[in-house]
């Protein structure tokens, strides 16, 4: 059927922004093997076709032109589409029950897991960010933390400070279970700047009768820049769950607002029966407060919502907000934490101060739905935001937890890190979605870099040489040559599949479609035995508009069947005039990935076997059955931060600077 | 009362095993779900615990398997270990933290069960008992969320 759509090529063609925003992250797509066209003689060449065009491309150091050169065909389908060939159909069953060569972890592989640039604790278990604050020249982070083991438990706040949010020194223990009112869990907060610069902190704690209460604390010194000691309010618990809420239903206080009434406004994350709800209260002074008889917000079967994170947004200017900000050029974001999912969701709304009430932009994807938006598609929870007054932005954090098994977080000592330190914005040319970008500072890190240019047919791979590839950031455009969007767009037998197409359920990135999947492999090793592919997949649509997926495939990135090796991803925004753009922070076994400069994120954690130290590589593919690609790239390698243990010496050191 | 306990497993993957378990323990005559979860709780700590027992009659029995074994008994001291004793605290006040636990510790035995060659596992019954607890647990402790 001739569209009547003019042919263009991907970069100019205009698509509606979340134009089907139902399948966005589409858990229940029907699972379609993406082919080309439906006619049996095609199917049948398929095979062959590929096998006979089979092109290895080789990267000159220099980054020029790279020379197509057939193979001799001896590389099997198989090697391009990324399979092991040692291993069966490379899905690694998370059970036992298929017969695998016994695995054990060795100390070289585990060792090598631990990340260069991420935040960690030296050891043990991390969970919530717990707030993040800037003050006195020093960037502050504060989060759940287990001294005593590597798995969740004897919960206290562990603290850290930076002056650049990449380069973190270990402090002491902020505060530990040392009243009843926390005894059983020094959990999360939040805090908030008072008029005079003065802070509080507000956090939940876990009484010995294990009730959820909320707490004040505060610095015990304002002069210290540190922050080291911390002051509990002998009138704890300032806030207990009231009636209709239950004792374990009653968490993760905001940083509060003020309302043009001239209070403060904070609001705690709880449900009823299965309606995950957000309560609101008032206070002056932080320690009396009253409960409004409305609730911010509230979304039936959505469960517990935990970590609530409640902040405006510029509509039209790109830049953070204090959280009392409001205004006609102002939107508020509702964000929660699904207690039943372990998936972070937020919403775009209205705020009405006069009732302390909030409705989203669009109710079919309200807040904790399914298909609602999320900061990130991958691993990537209780996040939290904070307003840097230093730089006038709004910076979110997010806890990465492993995807490995408790023995093998055991055996290595520690369990979890904080994604990349990301900006927070309203997309201002979609007005849809947030936008996020890790932070400016992380490209200190940056050491040499490498630039490439190059066309890839259909059906290649390509090995990127820039060295060592565990720490890296790429940045990357693409383009789908034009000639090739015609063809399929022209062409009526392609069917149609962008409805139906999803990340987690369409197979991974060995599928081949026509227009996709292409991108780059990370961590993987010389026979891609081991790999991470991070890649779009352009699909058409019934109606012959183009729809892009952003995807991370883990599920052949270990050979270990004790880790967790799911498919991430989701659709992404492209506009008119928009090149296709990804980047990809490496970091040992963390790989975040940003999609159309960060309107889709995805955050996985992988741990290879094999792909590992020396062994990494870095490769560029293109499965696509049809499509040529340009790929136009910059590959930096990462240096460590040197997080500093924490040494009474350096932090009076630091003290005197 | 037999009541709640019924109710509850009706709603787990295996009704009968839910039954013969809980009722088992007297305590749960009269547990609220909290109590429940404690119980199979100490269920997969006591079997367990049998497993690393039976680990060490195999060293003697199957000398062969050592590197097997030595897996395993990794795996089951992660068990009985860290995720008991992380799901027994985490029960009271933060469940979830319960279910990753007890989900592990599936995943625990699975994955020893697994590294024997086809046939030669001497511990076949325990770990896929294991694994049964572990998701009937799991599917109470999803109750509390």
């Amino acid at each position: 059927m001739a569209s009547s759509d003019p042919l263009l090529p991907i970069s100019a063609r205009e698509e509606d922004p979340l134009s089907s925003d139902v399948s966005r992250s589409d858990p229940n797509a029907e699972t379609h093997r993406r082919r080309r066209p439906v006619k049996g003689l095609l199917a049948v060449s398929f095979g062959l076709f590929f096998i006979a065009f089979y092109v290895a491309l080789i990267a000159t150091h220099d980054g020029s032109r790279s020379n197509d050169v057939k193979s001799d065909g001896t590389a099997s389908r198989a090697r391009l589409a990324g399979v092991s060939e040692k291993g069966n159909d490379g899905m690694w069953k998370l059970t036992g029950d298929r017969n695998t060569v016994s695995f054990s972890w060795n100390n070289s592989m585990l060792s090598w897991q631990r990340t260069a640039f991420h935040f960690q604790p030296e050891q043990n278990w991390m969970n919530d960010p717990n707030g993040p604050l800037f003050y006195k020249g020093w960037y502050h982070f504060f989060y759940q933390y287990n001294p005593n083991a590597a798995v969740w438990g004897d919960i206290v706040w562990g603290h850290a400070v930076s002056k650049d949010l990449i380069h973190w020194v270990h402090l002491p223990l902020a505060m530990v279970a040392d009243q009843w009112y926390d005894a059983n869990g020094v959990w999360t907060g939040s805090a908030t700047f008072l008029e005079d610069g003065s802070i509080v902190m507000l956090y939940t704690g876990s009484t010995d009768k294990f009730v959820q209460v909320q707490n004040l604390a505060y610095p015990e010194d304002l002069n210290d820049p540190l922050l080291l000691k911390w002051v509990k309010f002998p009138g704890n618990p300032v806030l207990v769950p009231p009636p209709g809420i239950l004792p374990k239903d009653f968490r993760d206080p905001t940083t509060a607002w003020k309302t043009s009434a001239g209070k403060w406004r904070i609001t705690i994350g709880s449900k009823i029966n299965r309606t995950g709800i957000s309560l609101v209260y008032d206070t002056t002074d932080f320690k009396t407060y009253e409960k409004l008889d409305t609730l911010l917000h509230k979304v039936p079967n959505t469960g517990m919502w935990e970590c609530v994170d409640f902040y405006p947004v510029s509509k039209t200017k790109v830049k953070g907000l204090d959280t009392s900000i409001n205004g006609p050029d102002v939107k508020h974001i509702v964000k929660a934490s699904m207690d039943d999912t372990r998936i972070d969701h937020y919403a775009i709304g209205t705020y009405f101060d006069s009732n302390g009430t909030w409705i989203p932009d669009d109710p079919t994807i309200d807040v904790g739905i399914s298909t609602s938006l999320r900061y990130d598609y991958g691993k990537f929870y209780a996040s939290k935001t904070f307003y840097d007054q230093n730089k006038g932005r709004r910076i979110l954090w997010s806890w990465i937890g492993e995807s490995d098994s408790e023995s093998a977080d055991v055996q290595k000592g520690w369990s979890s890190l904080q994604g990349i330190p990301r900006t927070v914005v309203l997309d201002t040319k979609t007005g849809k979605n947030l936008v996020q970008w890790p932070v400016e500072e992380v490209k200190s890190l940056r050491l040499s870099s490498k630039k490439f240019d190059m066309e890839v047919g259909p059906g290649s791979l390509v090995h990127v040489d820039v060295g060592p590839a565990a720490q890296l950031d790429i940045e990357a455009e693409f383009e789908i040559k034009k000639e090739s969007l015609d063809k399929i767009l022209g062409d009526a037998s392609v069917a149609a599949e962008a409805e139906e197409f999803s990340c987690q359920k369409s197979g991974g990135s060995t599928v081949r479609g026509a227009l996709g999947p292409f991108g780059f492999s990370v961590l993987a090793d010389e026979r891609l035995s081991e790999q991470t592919p991070v890649y779009f997949y352009v699909a058409k649509g019934k109606d012959s508009k183009l729809k892009t997926f952003f995807c991370t495939d883990t599920s052949r990135s270990s050979f270990a069947n004790d880790v967790v090796k799911p498919i991430y991803g989701s659709s992404v925004p492209v506009l008119k005039g928009e090149k296709l753009t990804m980047r990809i922070l490496v970091d040992h076994s963390i790989v975040e990935a940003f999609g159309q400069g960060g309107r889709t994120c995805i955050t996985s954690r992988v741990y290879p076997t094999k792909a590992i130290y020396g062994a990494a590589k870095l490769f560029l593919f293109n499965n696509a059955i049809d499509a040529t690609i340009t790929a136009s790239f910059n590959v930096w390698q990462m240096n460590s931060a040197f997080i500093h243990p924490y040494s009474e010496e350096a932090v009076r050191a630091l003290s005197r600077a | 009362m037999g009541n709640i306990v019924d109710e509850t497993c009706k709603q787990t993957p295996d009704y009968t095993l839910c039954l013969s378990l809980l009722n088992s323990d007297p305590r749960s005559s009269s547990a609220d779900i909290v109590g429940l979860c404690l119980i199979l709780i100490d269920k997969i700590e006591a079997l367990g615990t049998e497993t690393i027992g039976q680990i060490n009659v195999a060293y003697k029995t199957k000398p062969m398997l050592k590197r097997e074994l030595d897996e395993c008994n990794l795996r089951y001291k992660t068990i009985v270990e860290a995720d008991v004793h992380t799901a027994n605290i985490a029960i009271k006040g933060n469940p979830k933290f319960a279910e990753d636990a007890i989900v592990d510790a599936g995943v625990e035995a699975s994955v020893c069960e697994g590294g024997f060659p086809k046939g030669q596992s001497p511990l076949t019954d325990l770990t896929q008992k294991m694994v049964k607890i572990c998701d009937v647990t799991r599917a109470i402790v999803r109750m509390l969320l």
